[in-house]
Order: C-alpha cells, then structure tokens, then sequence
C-alpha cells in the first residue's frame, strides 16, 4: 500500500456498492497530510463536515475543502455555489501555484463525468498530474498527486478505459468473509505493471490497518442478528419421543437382523412348528386338474 | 407499518434514525410494500412528510394505510402529510398559466430537463415553520417511484441530481430522511435505469431489496428480501451488515422468516 502514494500522479480508487470507497480514500487523504503535504479536496458527493468527521484537528488544518456538494449547479441562486460550476472549479484546481508537494482528493471523479464531458475531465486529470513541470523550469518538480475516487458500476467500459490509461495506480476494492481488499495495479514509468493484492481494514480513526492474508476461517460466522432458528417448532406432528416409547423402540429386534436366538432357532427345528396349513375353498369357476402338468416331460 | 420489518431493521417510531438516505429496489417483483411501510411508520412517528407520488391516486394509499392504522385524510388535514398527487396534478401542467412553474414542468418541456421545480416545492413543503406550531419531529421525503421519471423522459443523472439536491435540503440541512424506490429491470438492457440504481446506491445508507424467487411464483413465499446497510463515510470493522428473509404479504402485514424456513414448508 506504501507503493499508492510513493508513484505520484493519478490514483484511481475504484469501488462498488458493497465495498465503498471512501473510507479509503480519507485514509490516504489523511496518511498525505501526516507527511505534511496540504490537501486540497474537491467534494461532490458528501458534506463537507461529513467529510472531516473522524479527522483530529490537526488533520483537518491540512484539508482544504472545495464545496461541490451544497450547490453544484446552482439552483439556489444564493451565491454560495462555486464559480464556473464543476468544470470551473476543476479547472481551478489546475491552477493552483502554492509551493510544495500537494494532494488532490476527487470526491467523486464519477460525479464529475457524470455532469462534464469525458474529454474535459481527462484533459484536466492530464493537466493535473503534469502540474510539475512549470514552463520556466527555475522551480523543481514537485509531486502533485490525485486521488480519484470511481464507482465502477456508473461507467461504461470507454470512459474506464480513458481513465485506466491515464492512471499511474489503480486499486480495485472487494472482499470476502467480511474482509475487504485492494488489488493495486501500479505502472511505473518504462518498466511492466505491478500487480498486488492487500488485504486490509480501516480503524475509526482512519488509519491503515494493512493484514497479511485473507481471514483464516473458512466456515461463514453464524449472522449475529438472526437467532438459530428451530425447523421444528411449528409442525403439525409429533417429532418427539416419550421415555416408554423410547424403551419400547430400543428393545424392538427387527425381522431381518440375524441375531445369535435367530440362528439357534432355525438350526433346532421346532416340532409342529415347521408345518403351515394352508385351508382352501375352491369355488364353481376354479379348474382343479390333479393331474401333473409335467408328467409328460421325459426328465 | 409492519413491526416485523421493524424488527429486523432494528428501528421503532420513537427511535427512526435521522439524516438518512433510504434506497427500495424490487426486481422481478412488486415492492410497493415497502412504500406503504414506510410512510405509516413515518406518520406514526410523527415526523412531517412530504410524499411525491406519481404511480397510483391518493385513495389507493389511502386504502392500504387505514389497514396499516394510519389516516391519510387526517394526516393531510392536520398538515403532517403533503401529498403530491403526480396522476392528477400532471394534468394541471398543461391548462395552469405559464407564469407560475409546476412541480412536474419537466412534462412540458420539449428538450431534457431537469427537476429544480420539484425541488424547489420539496424544499418550499419541508422548510421548518416558524410560527409557533406544533413541531414535527423530523421532515421525510417518500418518493414512489423514481423510475418512471426516466420513462417520462428525464434522463437518469437529472434524477439523481434531483436526489442530490433532496439529500443537501432534507437529511443535511433539516436532518431529514429521504425513503425513494427504483425499480431493477434485472437484465442489463436499460442503461439509463442502471446508472440510476447504481448512482442511488451508492448515497444510501439502507438498500432493502425485494427479489422474486429465482424458482419462480409461489403461493406462500412471495419474495426475498435482501437488506444493506452501508456506512458511505464511515469505515466498518466488521462488514456483515447484509442480510436476506424471504415473506409473504398477507393482508394487514408481511411475515417474514429465513430462508427456507416459511411455516407452509415445514
């Protein structure tokens, strides 16, 4: 995860609905500020005091927050909205001259290709991440780095595609059993993509709690909020047994088990027992023919 | 309202969250009890609601929330309940002068439009009174349904946009709560519809899902109800906040029990 911030440039964070973005990306917002980079923070989707919640104070010194979210197209007409709507501010954020390294947080990019064209978002994305290099060249590089947040499911595959191409780290949300994950893909300037898989989690203070493997019990955890539910309580028969039936039902020797009383009993042939009889009323329509039908076989 | 959906909510009239964006979504099966649910829980927790109503008449809700112990004649007389009737009120659009904008303009207009208007009458309907009345616990917006906005000729960001300025008025500024249903046509083909759905549930905290069975109809489980509960700011030590029953709507309440487990079954 160190690998996320350390490249620079565009970094796509690409989330869905099951596993939200957010959280991470205010966790990289915060790991920029701690190295006491300012962050500037252009936000669509959240309010702003939403956005700083769970931030100590001296975190949130650091963030300075572009307010998209209370009026973003100007229906209030109180003044309040930025000027030049969302593609202005954007383009603000291009012409930021303060010195030193600084972060950029899209909260979200999909807000932003959702209301401007593709075109003009990745122009700016470009002109963003190519901050650096200042037409004049007495100043040295310094890193600007973005962080994109990217609802996946918004998007068709042309815009993810534009995006993808211009992102220098990409890491790609999901999870299992609970946990979640990130598989970073990072493109390093003449050298094959990295891939890497890092199962993580985000303590409340949003710190990174990075975990070395995916959780080790295979079994899903029995769901806290349903209770066991017995299959038995609501049929219409009687699924139980009283004591005296249970005794009844274990003293049962069953017709076909060959028991050491069973074998003594037909090795020692009982008198009048052996012989069945059979009692027989023929009536008017029964052929009673004694004689044998095979005495005519020459056997 | 059904106190078993209550339940597995984990929610009561006197302990409704607020500041809350509520997504229902039924595929392949009708979810509008839901709907009913949650504007008599509403009501019953005496919060101020504003119900934008553009699938079925006034009476139809009327009906079904006078099972559900609710009046809403009353509700709309004493000024807890401002129903916005879209079957009649649509009509208004076309013989209303057109000076004074209707919150359904967007009929009228021949290019794509968008929603300010009705926005603006949510916003004008919610806005706290300040002459001394009685005070309504929370204000909630109750949508039925957003869907057909888009087949009213609105594309799907104009709605979300709508969604958006509705979640900046209602839950941020008054700490209202904002219930909406969507419809999943289920096979990928509406793009429009997708974008719409994926773009709500991403700024819902709570995503209730009615699914038909894949097996088809039944006569004594009529759905699947998937439940979400999502943090979109928060991060979440544990992410088990999903859930699935399967229920059957009888005629003044909806049972619901695990899956496989329903009483006709055993």
């Amino acid at each position: 995860m160190e690998s996320v911030l350390a490249l620079g440039g565009l970094v796509l964070l690409r989330d869905s609905v099951e596993w939200e973005g957010r959280s991470l990306l205010k966790a990289l917002v915060k790991k920029s500020a701690l190295c006491g980079e300012q962050v500037h923070i252009l936000g669509c989707e959240v309010s702003e005091d939403e956005f700083r919640e769970g931030f100590e104070s001296s975190i949130n010194s650091r963030l300075i927050y572009h307010d998209l979210f209370r009026d973003p197209l100007s229906w209030s007409r109180t003044g309040e909205a930025l000027p030049g709507g969302p593609l202005g501010a954007l383009q603000a954020m291009c012409r930021r001259t303060d010195p030193g390294p600084f972060t950029i947080a899209l909260d979200s990019l999909s807000w932003l290709l959702l209301h401007l064209p593709c075109t003009a978002v990745c122009q700016a994305l470009c002109a963003l991440s190519h901050q650096h290099s200042r037409p004049g060249g007495s100043c040295p590089a310094e890193p600007v780095r973005v962080l994109g947040l990217l609802h996946e499911e918004l998007h068709g595959p042309g815009a993810l595609g534009a995006l993808s191409s211009l992102a220098q780290t990409e890491v790609t949300l999901s999870g299992a059993m609970g946990q979640a994950s990130a598989h970073i893909l990072s493109r390093r300037p003449r050298q094959r993509p990295a891939h890497q898989t890092q199962w993580f989690s985000i303590l409340p203070d949003f710190s990174l709690d990075l975990q070395g493997g995916p959780p080790l019990e295979s079994q899903p955890h029995p769901d806290p909020h349903t209770p066991p539910v017995d299959p038995t309580a609501h049929v219409t028969f009687n699924l139980h047994l009283s004591k005296k039936e249970k005794e009844a039902k274990d003293s049962l020797t069953l017709p076909f088990q060959f028991s050491s009383e069973k074998q003594q009993a037909l090795l020692r042939p009982r008198p009048g027992q052996a012989t069945s009889h059979i009692f027989y009323e023929p009536d008017a329509y029964d052929d009673l023919d004694q004689e044998d039908p095979d005495d005519d076989l020459d056997v | 309202m059904f106190p078993e959906l209550n339940n597995l909510l984990n929610i009561t009239p006197d302990r409704a969250e607020q500041g809350k964006l509520t997504l229902l979504c039924d595929a392949k099966t009708d979810g509008s009890f839901l709907v009913h649910h949650f504007l008599s829980f509403y009501l019953k927790a005496n919060c101020k609601v504003c119900f934008v109503a553009l699938i079925q008449s006034f009476s139809h809700y009327n009906i079904v929330g006078q099972k559900l112990g609710v009046s809403l004649t009353a509700a709309r007389e004493c000024g807890q309940l401002v129903f916005l009737e879209g079957l009649k009120s649509s009509v208004d659009v076309f013989f209303r002068a057109q000076a004074e904008p209707h919150p359904l303009q967007f009929l009228r207009e021949a290019d794509a439009g968008n929603l300010q208007p009705l926005y603006e009458f949510v916003r004008e309907t919610l806005k706290p009174m300040d002459d001394g009345q009685a005070a309504w616990r929370c204000p909630v917006l109750l949508v039925d349904d957003l869907s057909v906005l888009l087949s009213l000729g609105l594309g799907a960001v104009a709605v979300l946009d709508f969604i958006h300025y509705c979640r900046v008025a209602v839950c941020w500024e008054r700490k209202g709560n904002i219930v909406a249903l969507a419809h999943d046509s289920g096979d990928g083909e509406d793009k429009e519809n997708d974008i719409l759905l994926n773009g709500l549930s991403h700024q819902s905290h709570l995503i209730l899902r009615a699914e038909g069975l894949a097996t088809g109809f039944c006569r004594d489980v009529h759905g699947q109800l998937r439940i979400l509960w999502r943090t979109p700011s928060q991060p979440t030590a544990q992410r088990d906040g999903s859930l699935t029953y399967q229920y059957k709507i009888q005629d003044k309440s909806v049972s619901f029990f695990a899956k496989g487990m329903s009483p006709a079954v055993l």
